[in-house]
């Protein structure tokens, strides 16, 4: 957990802090110095782009869009899930169960096909298309929430609240959501390494973000094409990618390691 | 058991009809027209075309029209592949993404399964960290790099594999389509293979059956491997679901003329009744399937039913 | 439970078996395999208007009229034909020994049939208007047609040779309906007749028995390979599973040059890619000095050397040149150098009312594409050195694109190209006349039209000539649009195959091509 937190840490890091270092900026074009290979010399750490645009830069730049899509996609996700979760594992009975099998029937949408038509009716609004997928992408995150309420709710400590006189929402608030925060953690973990894989394959299908903007889908669709001749266009923002989900998934899996344990004692 | 499923079935009918009109919708919304072309129509010459394809109606009428077509089992003319059916395409790329879905999932289950029931038995081996990190690499690089990689490199470096779909014969085109696309798939399964049997070989009733001395093998293959299967079974919806995503980009990169290709190309060009044709399909598709996984569920773990 | 995955295995792998069959073809039929680029929308001729679809028609049909492999007009169906001193009747012998590939003869009915439906309103054809300047076609008898022309049309011959106007068999499409183009009904006239086509993936084509010229076909085969990503498409040419291919990606060409250099074939093309003003809404309606600044600021030299860098040539004018009895007029600022040209753009920017403090905003279309891409980028980043402002790239789906060039609401500056249906100047300039429907600027100047409406009433070719070329004189100082690149063909042919012959039309007939022995 600490390796791949750690990593995480030093990407952020390097996203934010790293093209106030660099002497380039993110749109400047020169056709003198197309496809550098990265170098130190003139500053070009990364090399350059198929315009001589500096690919650190960039692919920070890269960093942060798919970030901050991501984490977009997933608090939505986040917030619909938990509530819907939360209200029908609490309610319990009839309403649970129509509440879940709408659930079930929602599983049966061609998730992507529905991601493909979005974006093709609203297209250009970037962020918006986000909300869109964390808006379809709650539904796995609402089973596990509602389970975990319909336990909660059975516990020890939940009935001695009740005794001892406390509301439904204080209940809720103090008693139910804090035991929820472990596993919520964890499946926004799992969450945000979806959501850059559906930002990478909407780039590859062009409904990606605007240029000169960038995001490490947009960047690594653009590279795929230079894998013999300029590689690093490719293999830079794909190992970023890669140590991004990877770190995302190893997260994950550690926190929930570390809640089952702890839910164990 | 029969009631359980034809109550899973009667819920399926309004979440189709909900697919059918959101799909509706997005696809009328979306700006442009099956017919805009950098060539432009002459304004009478684009009337002609719409009457004909009856795109000049209202949306409502235009959607009874649809709707009472399909009643009758007529999807409509695509509007792109002007000479074909929708029916005829579906037809014809159907076989191939079936084919294509079905391999890569015995794939993925086979080596997935048989990969994380290894490591789990190996638990923190050399074995167990080399099978992980290959399946963290799996769910880590998006297909449409992968796939141009392996062309390159079994393709137009080695030779051994064609590199494309059109006109190469036999089974070898298969190849890197079904690897790519079981690629992630594998990785999935694996870990959570892996996970779920370290659960149940640390469960009271393994260590009983080892203790009794059991085999390893008689171990696995009798006691610990139908119960450890639950949470991969219970995987089987979104890994459809998955195969299916990732059968767009597959399609799309080896170009197979398959359901996910026509679905991508119908909808830049907006061919609405292909489109249409599709969603529907494959909602109809994942629907049962679902059902079918539910009904293996609860003939597995008869709990489910009294839920 | 754990038979369940192998099970699946063996249904699948039964279903490979059972199709994975037919594909080889016997040792003696000689193969060529093209890349096609994307799907032909339909084999119907009236129904269709893509290159790729024009490719496939111009192999399994023939009109009158058809070219060499360097681009000169050659008899086709029509053996020979005669043209009235007015130039208002042409009179056409068929070839008498002309067949469909059922075997039936094609007659001057056929041709005359063909129009008629190309015309009607039923058949909802996009070309629908291709034969505006024809008044009659007659079949004075089997073997004899006359068209009748409402106004002098030197371009006549040329139309001829479009797919649309190709004949069409009676019979067929009584027996078929709309159905007919079809593997196994679609009849031909021309070298090759439609055998298989898998939606999305192959068009096979098989020599026609009954082709007047099959003595001459040399190749058996032709499988047009649909292959829209061009980067698989080099792929599958580099392995050797394509014989030619349709396109040669941008972004690596580079590497395809060093490494295939002979097998390159580059050649202009009639076809300017452009950049439009949107003329009915602000800023361009009323601005000729930002127009031709904006104009003046791109380095086209540059950007075909830097960034297109496949031989394009750098556009100073609306028709490109090569264009049959005709010589384009440049832009007035062509001859000066680039430094002068920005001074001037500078100048005239701050005329329009824009400096520093008060920058241009402006949005920029264009559809999703590699190359579209770079441009745009490379444009932005010369317009915001030599005059200062940042353009808002806005990247659209082709389909998006179109919509909103034909709204003329959104749009201001928009990415396009046009490429002649026939070679001539008016295919060009034809487009902005302000009542043209391919007009996407939205230009309407009265001169022009005039201008060009005199050249259409000419008989003798050279007074016409000079009218075309005053009129493109006239509109290229009003800046409706920024021409600024000729495009070229490219493809990748095989040593092995000859009879390939570089055009500016880039047809390349399968009838002319053949297979070298292996040496």
């Amino acid at each position: 957990m600490k390796k791949s937190g750690g990593l995480l840490i030093v990407i952020l890091v390097l996203a934010i802090v790293g093209p106030w270092l660099s002497p380039h900026d993110y749109l400047s074009t020169n056709f003198d110095s197309i496809f550098k290979s990265p170098n130190l010399s003139d500053g070009h750490l990364f090399g350059t782009d198929d315009l001589g645009r500096d690919l650190f830069v960039r692919s920070m730049l890269g960093v942060r869009v798919t970030l901050l899509v991501a984490i977009v996609a997933s608090l939505v996700s986040l917030i619909i899930g938990v509530t819907y979760g939360a209200v029908a594992g609490l309610i319990g009975g009839r309403v649970d169960a129509v509440m879940m099998r709408f659930v079930d029937t929602l599983y049966a949408l061609p998730f992507i096909f529905l991601v493909i038509l979005l974006m093709v009716a609203f297209e250009r609004n970037f962020l918006l298309i986000f909300v869109a997928i964390g808006a379809i992408n709650w539904l796995d995150m609402a089973r596990i929430v509602r389970g975990q309420t319909l336990s909660l709710r059975e516990r020890d400590f939940v009935d001695a609240a009740r005794l001892a006189g406390a509301g439904t929402a204080r209940i809720i608030f103090r008693h139910i959501a804090p035991n929820l925060l472990g596993i919520v953690a964890v499946y926004l973990t799992l969450t945000i390494p979806q959501a850059i894989l559906v930002e990478s394959f909407l780039s590859f299908l062009g409904l990606g973000i605007q240029e000169p903007q960038t995001s490490l889908g947009a960047l690594v669709s653009v590279g795929v094409n230079q894998i013999e001749g300029a590689s690093w266009v490719l293999l830079i923002p794909a190992a970023l990618l890669a140590l991004m989900l990877m770190s995302f998934n190893f997260l994950g899996d550690a926190l929930r390691d570390f809640f089952d344990a702890r839910q164990a004692s | 058991m029969l009631r359980y499923a034809l109550l899973r079935l009667l819920g399926a009918i309004p979440t189709l009809l909900l697919v059918i009109v959101l799909a509706f919708l997005m696809v009328h919304a979306a700006p442009g027209g099956p017919f805009d072309a950098e060539r432009v129509l002459p304004s009478d010459v684009a009337a002609n075309i719409e009457a004909a394809y009856h795109i000049d109606e209202s949306l409502a009428r235009q959607f009874m029209r649809y709707m009472s077509g399909l009643a009758r089992g007529d999807m409509g003319p695509s509007y792109r592949y002007r000479d074909y059916t929708v029916a005829e395409l579906i037809g014809s790329g159907l076989p191939l993404s079936l084919q294509i879905g079905t391999l890569a999932m015995a794939l993925a289950l086979l080596v997935g399964v048989s990969a994380g029931s290894v490591a789990a038995l190996k638990q923190n081996s050399m074995l167990d960290r080399i099978v992980m990190s290959f399946a963290m690499t799996g769910i880590s690089i998006p297909v449409f790099v992968v796939a141009p990689v392996l062309v390159l490199l079994l393709a137009v470096k080695m030779h051994v594999l064609p590199a494309g779909w059109s006109g190469t014969a036999g089974a070898a085109k298969f190849v890197l389509p079904v690897v790519t696309l079981a690629l992630p798939q594998i990785a999935y399964i694996a870990r959570l293979t892996r996970a779920s049997m370290i659960d149940v070989l640390g469960s009271d009733f393994i260590r009983t059956a080892r203790a009794q001395g059991l085999g390893t093998r008689t171990l696995i293959r009798v006691h610990a491997l139908k119960p450890a299967m639950l949470p991969v079974l219970s995987y089987m919806g979104p890994a459809i679901a998955a195969i299916l995503t990732g059968s767009v980009v597959v399609e799309e990169v080896f170009s197979i003329p398959g359901l996910g290709q026509f679905f991508v190309r119908g909808a830049l060009n907006r061919d609405y009744t292909l489109v249409l044709g599709i969603v529907i399909f494959y909602a109809t598709l994942i629907i049962s399937l679902n059902l079918v996984v539910d009904i293996l569920y609860a003939t597995i773990d008869p709990r489910v039913r009294r839920r | 439970m754990k038979s369940m995955p192998l099970l699946l295995l063996i249904v699948a792998l039964s279903g490979i078996v059972a199709c994975g069959g037919p594909e080889k073809a016997s040792d003696r039929t000689s193969v060529l395999n093209r890349g096609l680029g994307t799907e032909p929308e339909s084999l119907d001729a009236h129904k269709s208007r893509s290159v790729q679809a024009a490719a496939v028609l111009r192999d399994i049909g023939e009109g009158l009229i058809s070219y060499t492999t360097t681009g000169e007009l050659t008899s086709g169906a029509a053996e020979s034909w005669e043209i009235s001193d007015d130039r208002l009747t042409y009179t056409f012998h068929l070839k008498p020994n002309a067949k469909w590939s059922n075997g039936d003869s094609v007659t001057a009915e056929h041709f005359v049939f063909s129009a008629a439906r190309l015309r009607d309103p039923a058949t909802a054809a996009f070309y629908a208007q291709f034969l505006g300047d024809v008044s009659t076609l007659t079949a004075a008898d089997n073997e004899t047609l006359l068209i009748n022309l409402k106004r002098p049309t030197p371009y006549l011959l040329s139309l001829l040779t479009h797919p649309a106007t190709f004949p069409m068999h009676p019979g067929s499409l009584a027996e078929y309906g709309d159905g007919f183009a079809r593997p196994g009904k679609l009849l031909s006239n021309g070298a090759y007749v439609l055998t298989s086509w898998v939606p999305g993936s192959l068009l096979t084509l098989n020599r026609n028995m009954h082709y007047w010229n099959n003595a001459a076909t040399a190749i058996d085969e032709i499988r047009y390979h649909v292959q829209s990503l061009v980067a698989v498409e080099l792929s599958r040419y580099r392995v050797g599973e394509l014989d030619i291919t349709s396109e040669v990606p941008s972004d690596t060409f580079q590497q395809v040059k060093n490494e295939y250099g002979d097998q390159l074939h580059i050649t202009p093309e009639q076809n300017v890619y452009y950049y439009g003003y949107n003329l009915t809404k602000e800023p361009f309606g009323d601005s000729l000095e930002l127009r031709q600044a904006l104009s003046m600021a791109i380095d086209r030299e540059l950007l075909v050397e830097k960034i297109t860098s496949r031989g394009e040539a750098p556009a100073y004018s609306w028709v490109p040149p090569g264009v049959e009895n005709y010589e384009p007029p440049e832009l007035s600022y062509a001859t000066l150098s680039q430094e002068e040209r920005n001074k001037i753009a500078q100048g005239l920017y701050k005329t329009a009312g824009y400096d520093e403090e008060n920058p241009l905003q402006l949005e920029l279309r264009y559809n999703t594409s590699d190359t579209h891409r770079r441009i745009a980028l490379a444009i932005q980043s010369m317009w915001r050195d030599v005059l200062g402002f940042q353009v808002t790239l806005i990247n659209e789906e082709f389909q998006v694109l179109l919509a909103n060039m034909r709204d003329r609401e959104v749009t201001q500056v928009f990415r396009s190209s046009w490429s002649g249906d026939y070679n001539d100047a008016y295919a060009f300039l034809g487009t902005l006349q302000s009542e043209n429907a391919a007009n996407m600027p939205g230009y309407a100047s009265e001169e022009f039209d005039a201008l060009l409406e005199q050249a259409a009433e000419q008989t003798d070719l050279d007074r016409r000539r000079l009218y075309l070329e005053e009129a493109e004189r006239v509109m290229l100082a009003d800046h409706p649009a920024i021409p600024i690149y000729f495009y070229v063909s490219k493809h990748l042919v095989k040593p092995n195959i000859a009879g390939w012959g570089d055009n500016v039309l880039d047809y390349h007939y399968s009838q002319h091509l053949s297979l070298k022995a292996a040496e």
